[in-house]
């Protein structure tokens, strides 16, 4: 056991972490942007992004035809090109989930995993008990992936243990019914260091992916961000021997930015994680991109929007 | 018959745009044979205002930008401004009625200006900037900042280069701003805002306005979000009269010599040290 | 299937329209070699010819010297100072134009990866002259007096690591400060000098400010000798430094000297260690080791040694090795085969001497000069291997217990022209920079270069600093010093 559960020994783990130098990753980001991602290789990642898509719909204004009309966009990005994977999962509010997993299952997504997001979602600003029945309401509806969002109110104020109490229950809660992403919000977390403290608090909690942002706040899922999450996973694994899945949200709108991402993976975790199962992209207009790209790969002209399907 | 020239409506110059004055007022420039030339904007304490707005929001930005940047822009306005030296020639010579050839040496002095002053950008610290010996385990250093703000009042001829020499140092410190020109030559300054608006410089840095200085003038010394005064264009009583109001925020106020000189800038920028002990 | 195998990526050749034949570029013009002889330069990677350029012998020498002392005499010396600046700033413009052009050629000459060139090489070059084409008409404010004036004739020598920018950190302070120069490139490297040459021409620079004559060390010679030069600047080994310094001894001749180097790079305990690794890796392979300034010894604090050591491992296992014209290339080829000969010399004896060696499995082409990315662990100061410049990717790896130590070894040697120090700590950090006896240290970072930053080495690293308001000083007279 790296930490024995109890508050002194998570703070001293958290606080024995080396620190990140803000400069020298961002330069290590920077350097892997300029990968050229071409041809096979660019066919493959294209392919590969939209099947870790996590289509997502997380507004206030979402309806019941909102959320059918995604997920048939879900399992046939493009009705004209049967090639085209699946998406990697929906993603809705939780009082959505019930519709979409019925839809999913009436229009052949069977395997299509609902992801509902929980816990007060997007600010986290309630009691631990309407948490517990925001994600428990969830798992009762069918959601096969909960992603909930860290107290960033007590982690900043030093209350990190409170933050660790928190995802042990919301995963308690999950048990065996669902995967539990955690949402650092990095963006509200600032520093790479904390980015780094957040991860690891995650993962030792028993997160089975974290997960960078609610798409709510900007910055969310940079580069360099991102790179840090790689690092605390791969680290993680010699550490445990476990494999916890990274989830880039908010700010992915092309292709070239979801390639950023894939080369990324590349480059830090390792090519293990090149797989829905442990890297997802929290998305909703890139899915369109993406299949403007692979259309322009097999035709050879640079394509029109009014070629893809609108959700 | 000729074809009819399409004559230009000269407007202030805010926030990398160029509206109107606010006030909707304007005033009439006659060149120096008398006969009309434009009517450029009379500006109002509230175009002040927006231009200290832009201005503000812009000047972070534009420091935070390396030195290097910083060069190659002022370096770019040059470039543009070379490009339009006819058309410059010609406004001078019908405003302040000088011949082609001074026309010609002057426009080639404010491009000649605008290159000085980029070379300035990254040897500024070289030059202002120290490491001290201080007694003590102690890395002690001194750095010149930009200090933020700072509104220029334009001499009136040359009209072209009195403007440029006190816009181009204020740039090169990595402050933004607000050239107030002269009241009776300030077509240049709006032509320079052309020059400005397509030299890459990010909106807001540099912000023009015509009009009155005797009307702009306690509006200027009594804003708190003007950081620094260059009084080239006022007399020696609107000097004083703004040297009072402006000690409300201990406004930075100077009158140079004409000429260039590094002081331009570092008079408009403030010294930071920085202490740091060495041990193990 | 999770195989995200990076397809070719290559830069078009297209825009590099290399002539089959260069002259020498004497007094504006490309001229022919007095005796005619001309020699090959090939592409690294693939042992292809890309052109035959002029052989200058010492009688070409003389051709370029006389006119550069010419152009000095009748038309630079007189120049107003912004004038001449405004010729560097197009220079630096038309090089900014012609970037990717520049960083093609240079590729396809050197052997470095085309990213390499085209975001560090060009880019720094043309800020080179962007820089110091500022300093033109400001001497008087460089804190070298007054009125200080320029040499004169300079001589300038370059080695082939990085042809472009050694270029521009000998010829832009020269002509700032008002000198005229004759410069001869690499033997290996002319090709981007000649490109220069054209530039020159495109800004409309006067005929003879700028001399260039390819050739080899003979030709090198004759430059260093010729009377009528006032100032040597070389950039090379420790070795030819010497002899140069020998060779103006009995002169009125100045010189500086920019030389060999064995950094320590020193990683502490307390140090961002994934940023650190990567400082390690740039610090070693940036331009395949070929860097007079490379972090080659990297001693780690003993308690974080497999820590780190596990790390840079799997991240060396990324390295790309391969086709430099591929934009997705880290490591590219060697320069020569006289160079590989000498790394894999040097490296045999860290076998000999009992370091254990380990690369990455990488697949080498079978044209070309190549050597893996290497590490020896196990190293102490008594190996050749830790004394000796490789100028190759090839890293030895020792350890320190206290600071104190650190500081000891990384200032156990000759060389005295670069370190790192990688620590969280910053009052560490300022006493380990105090202590330690180089010319540029790089603090959790490394192989930063910048126009306005002064480089330049204590001890057997050379004389001198070139860049920022420091670097001038090698191109004005000193008030003070006296040539006898």
């Amino acid at each position: 056991m790296i930490i024995d559960g109890s508050e002194k020994s998570l703070r001293k783990f958290l606080s024995d972490l080396p620190p990140v130098d803000q400069v020298g990753a961002e330069a290590r980001a920077a350097m892997l942007a300029t990968r050229s991602i071409k041809t096979s290789s660019k066919a493959w990642a294209i392919d590969m992004a939209i099947s870790m898509v996590d289509l997502t719909t997380l507004e206030g204004a979402d309806t019941p035809g909102k959320v059918k009309s995604l997920c048939a966009k879900a399992v046939r990005p493009d009705p004209s090109d049967l090639t085209v994977p699946s998406v990697g999962a929906i993603c809705v509010y939780n009082d959505m989930v019930k519709i979409a997993r019925t839809e999913l299952d009436r229009i052949g997504g069977k395997s299509l995993p609902v992801a509902a997001v929980a816990t007060a979602f997007p600010s986290g600003r309630a009691s631990l008990a309407v948490k517990k029945i925001d994600t428990q309401d969830a798992v009762d509806a069918g959601a096969n992936e909960i992603d909930m969002v860290i107290d960033r109110g007590a982690f900043l104020s030093g209350r990190i243990y409170d933050v660790f109490e928190e995802i042990r229950v919301i995963k308690e809660i999950c048990g065996k019914k669902a995967h539990l992403k955690v949402i650092l919000e990095t963006g509200e977390l600032v520093t790479y260091d904390n980015v780094r403290k957040a991860s690891y608090l995650a993962m030792l909690a028993g997160a089975d992916f974290i997960k960078t942002s609610t798409g709510k706040v900007a910055p969310a899922a940079t580069a360099p961000v991102v790179l840090v999450m790689l690092e605390a996973v791969r680290d993680y694994f010699t550490l445990t021997g476990e494999k916890i899945g990274v989830k880039p949200a908010g700010g992915i709108r092309t292709t070239k930015d979801a390639i950023k991402q894939l080369v990324l993976v590349k480059e830090t975790a390792g090519e293990q994680w090149l797989t829905p199962d442990l890297f997802r992209i929290g998305a909703s207009a890139l899915l369109n991109d993406l299949l403007m790209q692979r259309m322009k790969l097999r035709t050879g002209h640079y394509a029109s929007a009014n070629y893809v399907t609108v959700d | 018959m000729s074809s009819l020239d399409v004559n230009k409506t000269y407007k202030l110059f805010i926030g990398g745009a160029f509206p109107r004055s606010e006030s909707g007022r304007v005033y009439e420039i006659k060149g120096a044979n008398k006969k009309f030339l434009a009517n450029p904007a009379l500006a109002s304490r509230k175009d002040l205002r927006d231009a200290v707005v832009a201005a503000k929001s812009a000047q972070s930005g534009w420091a935070n930008a390396t030195a290097f940047n910083r060069g190659q822009i002022l370096y770019r306005i040059a470039e543009i401004m070379q490009g339009r030296s006819e058309q410059f020639v010609e406004e001078i010579c019908a405003l302040e009625g000088i011949t082609t050839k001074a026309a010609k040496l002057q426009v080639a002095e404010a491009i000649d200006t605008w290159v000085w002053y980029s070379g300035w950008c990254d040897k500024l610290s070289s030059v202002s900037g120290s490491q001290n010996q201080v007694s003590g385990p102690f890395y002690n250093f001194t750095t010149p900042e930009a200090l933020g703000v700072i509104a220029l009042f334009a001499e009136g001829k040359p009209s072209l280069l009195g403007a440029v020499r006190t816009l181009a140092p204020v740039l090169a410190g990595g402050n933004s701003a607000i050239l107030i020109a002269s009241e009776s030559y300030p077509l240049p300054a709006i032509t320079l805002g052309e020059v400005i608006a397509t030299s890459d410089v990010p909106g807001g840095v540099v912000n023009i306005l015509t009009g009155k200085a005797s009307e702009l003038l306690p509006w200027v010394g009594s804003h708190m979000e003007i950081d620094g005064v260059d009084v080239a264009g006022l007399n020696k009583k609107q000097e004083d009269e703004i040297k009072l109001v402006g000690a409300d925020n201990l406004k930075r106020i100077s009158r140079f010599a004409p000429g260039n000189h590094p002081e331009r800038i570092l008079s408009f920028m403030e010294h930071k040290t920085i202490w740091h002990p060495i041990g193990i | 299937m999770n195989d995200f195998e990076y397809a070719n990526a290559p830069e078009s050749k297209a825009i590099a329209n290399i002539s089959p034949n260069y002259g020498l570029f004497i007094g504006g013009k490309f001229v022919d070699p007095k005796k005619g002889k001309s020699f090959s330069t090939i592409n690294p990677a693939t042992e292809e010819l890309l052109s035959k350029v002029g052989y200058g012998d010492k009688s070409d020498i003389d051709a370029a010297v006389r006119s550069a002392r010419a152009a000095y005499t009748k038309i630079w010396s007189k120049m107003p100072a912004k004038e001449r600046g405004k010729y560097l700033y197009r220079i630096a413009r038309i090089m900014q134009e012609r970037a990717r052009e520049f960083a093609v050629v240079e590729t396809l000459d050197n052997g470095k990866p085309i990213r390499e060139s085209r975001d560090t090489d060009i880019p720094l070059a043309a800020a080179h002259f962007f820089y110091h084409a500022g300093w033109a008409d400001k001497l008087e404010y460089a804190g070298f007096g007054s009125k200080p004036k320029p040499l004169g004739v300079v001589g300038q020598i370059i080695p082939w690591n990085f042809p472009l920018l050694m270029l521009a950190w000998k010829i832009a302070p020269a002509l700032a400060a008002g000198n005229t120069v004759v410069l001869k490139p690499a033997e290996t490297t002319p090709l981007t000098a000649l490109l220069f040459a054209e530039v020159c021409q495109q800004a409309g620079l006067p005929d003879g400010v700028v001399n260039i004559v390819t050739g080899d060390g003979i030709t090198g010679a004759a430059l260093v000798n010729h009377p009528d030069i006032n100032k040597v600047a070389f950039t090379g080994s420790t070795e030819v430094g010497k002899a140069i310094a020998r060779s103006i001894s009995a002169t009125k001749k100045t010189a500086t000297l920019e030389l060999g180097g064995k950094a320590a790079n020193l990683v502490f305990e307390d140090a961002a260690v994934d940023e650190a690794v990567e400082g390690i890796i740039n610090g070693i392979f940036f331009n395949q080791g070929h860097v007079c300034c490379a972090g080659s010894r990297l001693i780690i604090q003993e308690n974080v040694a497999d820590e780190v050591l596990e790390k840079l491992k799997k991240r060396m296992s990324l390295i790309r090795v391969g086709d430099p014209m591929d934009k997705n290339t880290d490591l590219g080829a060697i320069n020569s085969k006289e160079q590989l000969n000498k790394i894999e010399e040097i490296s045999k004896t860290g076998d000999a001497e009992g370091a254990n060696r380990w690369s990455p499995d990488v697949k080498l082409p079978t044209k070309g000069f190549w050597y893996p990315p290497t590490i020896f662990t196990g190293v102490t100061q008594s190996h050749r291997i830790a004394r000796e410049e490789i100028f190759g990717p090839v890293l030895s790896v020792l350890t320190f217990r206290t600071p104190a130590e650190a500081i000891e070894k990384a200032n156990n040697t000759m060389y005295g022209l670069s370190a790192g120090i990688w620590s969280d700590k910053g009052s560490k950090v300022l006493w380990a920079a105090k202590q330690l006896k180089a010319g540029v240290i790089w603090s959790n970072t490394f192989n930063k270069f910048d126009p306005a930053s002064p480089f330049g080495g204590y001890k057997e690293s050379g004389w001198g600093r070139e860049g920022g308001r420091h670097g001038l000083a090698g191109y004005l007279t000193s008030d003070s010093k006296v040539n006898k």
